[in-house]
């Protein structure tokens, strides 16, 4: 954790999302005074602690079928469709 | 005569049944102020349509709760038919296919919505800088932020373009923005309101609350948007308090606490003495102020920039150019229409996160980063509980400074992230929290104080909240806009 390795370009490929060479350098800059920052939770000792399982423990209703949006409502906001369906550039060849 | 813009949600709500006013008048104001004040402090992205707004004021049902009062909406809400962009440019021309469950309610109430308000863009920001709307200035002064990222929010209620508001806060974005435009803001315990139709930031920190101009007027929006609802699974089947009737107790007899570990280098002295001075005024009124540790405060924004950029990271991927919202002309593949979508569509803030968030969560520094944060979470949250054995709520500075100037963190964005130091803690161990003014910088910037309450404690932080309001002035001071 001390040491502020991070790849910016490595990663953002991970999130599937381009940036700029501009960007790149800001973020890397950035971000490593961020990692800096952050690597001070090295000094507390966690060897006996539990981690955090949430605020509330999760309330799930029971799985039964009720009311829920028509599709084409559900589907207003897509950029491109059609039957009903989504449409994307060929993922298979 | 004071304007009728002024007024609070209650005292409306007393005009109105005494038919001195009606709900189209009171519509009609609201409407002539937003024309006059927001050219200056930009605080809707959505300003509300006037037509609209009368007809709603005219049909409003004066019999319920909150029936004929105009409540403006942070621009991360879904309400349905209308937009809802989280001032990102990802989401513009996106619309609402149905109302989250506070709308519902707010609705159910007889509520008038007008407008919506300017954030940081999906709610990542200190300032409301982040929009791609253009910054919202300060109400009491423009050359100044209102804090963020409900900034919008907060903007609306302290400039009395709006009787009330609703807000989101991950790690103080209600509380923060509250305190420095001078109005109430309270973040509830987690679970106490439905998150359904928030489009979610970070979801184990994320809740809905109210921004008002005095305490009575957020209990009694806490009354309404409160409760649990079957689509938010981390909403709490738990009966609803009558939280006004918090507010028939006084202050004697409490137990306030003071955490030695607010009060640091680094904070404003003017907000220090304010807050100090506050203090006192509580022990004038009969409270027991009792001194109290929160021993891990000093890692709580270390553990929040770890735990809500990975939270963050996995909600935006839906931000894709699929399914809604924007998406790139002519990507070369499918990869292409990601890429190139989600470097369009964000601004550098959420992809700073976006990235910081993926890191902190990749094979390889997983335990290092997320599990130890998770771990000291767990410490923080255990110290509040351990606080609350000795105390019925706790006072500290909601922020360490008052409102700064536009643009003076923007190119520094740790340094931004510290503007959240006091009340980020509060969202980590899913407590609850309010803001209420307590004074003015010299300059005649609002100071916040910030009351902290145990989970489900918002009887007592309302309490406390009023209890000082009522035995001070300072929450009746309007700016000159």
């Amino acid at each position: 954790m001390a040491s502020p390795d991070i790849d910016v370009r490595y990663v953002a490929d991970l999130a599937r999302l381009n940036l700029s060479d501009a960007e790149a350098a800001t973020f890397q800059k950035q971000l490593s005074d961020i990692l800096g920052y952050v690597a001070q939770l090295e000094k507390v000792d966690v060897s006996s602690v539990a981690a955090f399982s949430g605020p509330v423990v999760n309330n799930l209703r029971p799985d039964v079928l009720g009311e829920s949006l028509p599709v084409e409502v559900a589907l207003s906001n897509a950029p491109q469709q059609e039957n009903n369906l989504i449409v994307v550039p060929k993922m298979i060849e | 005569m004071s304007a009728l813009y002024t007024e609070s949600v209650a005292s409306l709500r007393r005009k109105l049944a005494a038919k001195e006013i009606t709900a189209v008048d009171v519509a009609d104001q609201l409407l002539a102020r937003i024309e006059q004040a927001d050219g200056k402090l930009n605080a809707y992205n959505f300003k509300p349509d006037a037509a609209k707004v009368r007809a709603a004021a005219q049909a409003a049902d004066l019999s319920k709760p909150l029936g004929g009062v105009p409540i403006a909406i942070k621009d991360v809400i879904n309400v349905q038919g209308d937009p809802c962009t989280c001032s990102s440019k990802i989401l513009q021309g996106y619309t609402a296919p149905y109302d989250a469950t506070v709308i519902k309610k707010l609705r159910e109430a007889g509520a008038v919505l007008v407008g919506r308000t300017n954030m940081d863009e999906f709610a990542m920001g200190s300032s409301t800088e982040n929009s791609s709307w253009g910054v919202t200035r300060n109400p009491w002064d423009t050359d100044r932020i209102p804090g963020g990222s409900s900034g919008g929010s907060a903007a609306v209620v302290g400039g009395h373009e709006a009787f009330a508001a609703l807000g989101s806060d991950t790690g103080g974005s209600i509380r923060q923005p509250a305190a420095l435009c001078g109005c109430v803001g309270l973040k509830p315990t987690y679970g106490r309101v439905s998150r359904y139709g928030l489009v979610a930031f970070a979801s184990s920190l994320d809740q809905i609350g109210p921004f008002t101009k005095t305490v009575e007027d957020a209990a009694l929006l806490m009354e309404v948007i409160s409760g649990h609802d079957p689509k938010d699974n981390t909403s709490v089947n738990r009966p609803v308090p009558k939280y006004t009737d918090a507010l028939k107790q006084d202050l004697r007899g409490m137990k306030l606490g003071v955490p030695k570990e607010y009060f640091i280098s680094g904070i404003d002295p003017e907000v220090e003495a304010a807050t100090k001075a506050a203090i006192e005024h509580f022990a004038k009124q009969g409270a027991e102020i009792v001194d109290i540790s929160l021993p891990h405060t000093e890692y709580a924004c270390a553990v929040y920039y770890i735990i809500a950029p990975a939270e963050a990271s996995a909600n935006l991927a839906r931000f894709e150019g699929v399914r809604y919202g924007n998406r790139v002309k002519n990507p070369k593949d499918i990869l292409d229409l990601y890429r190139s979508t989600r470097e369009q569509g964000f601004g550098p803030e959420v992809k700073r996160r976006i990235i910081l968030g993926t890191y902190v969560l990749s094979s390889g520094y997983y335990d290092a980063y997320y599990n130890r944060a998770q771990k000291v979470r767990q410490l923080i949250k255990r110290d509040f509980e351990q606080a609350f054995t000795k105390c019925d709520a706790i006072l500290t500075p909601t922020s360490p400074t008052a409102a700064f100037k536009v643009g003076e963190k923007t190119s520094d964005p740790l340094q931004m992230y510290l503007a959240d130091i006091f009340t980020i803690a509060v969202n980590l161990a899913g407590v609850c929290g309010i803001s209420i003014p307590c004074g003015f910088t010299k300059s005649k910037l609002p100071i916040g104080l910030q009351i902290i309450g145990a989970q489900w404690g918002e009887e007592n932080v309302l309490r406390a909240a009023h209890g000082y309001e009522q035995t001070t002035e300072w929450h009746k001071e309007v700016p000159q806009i």
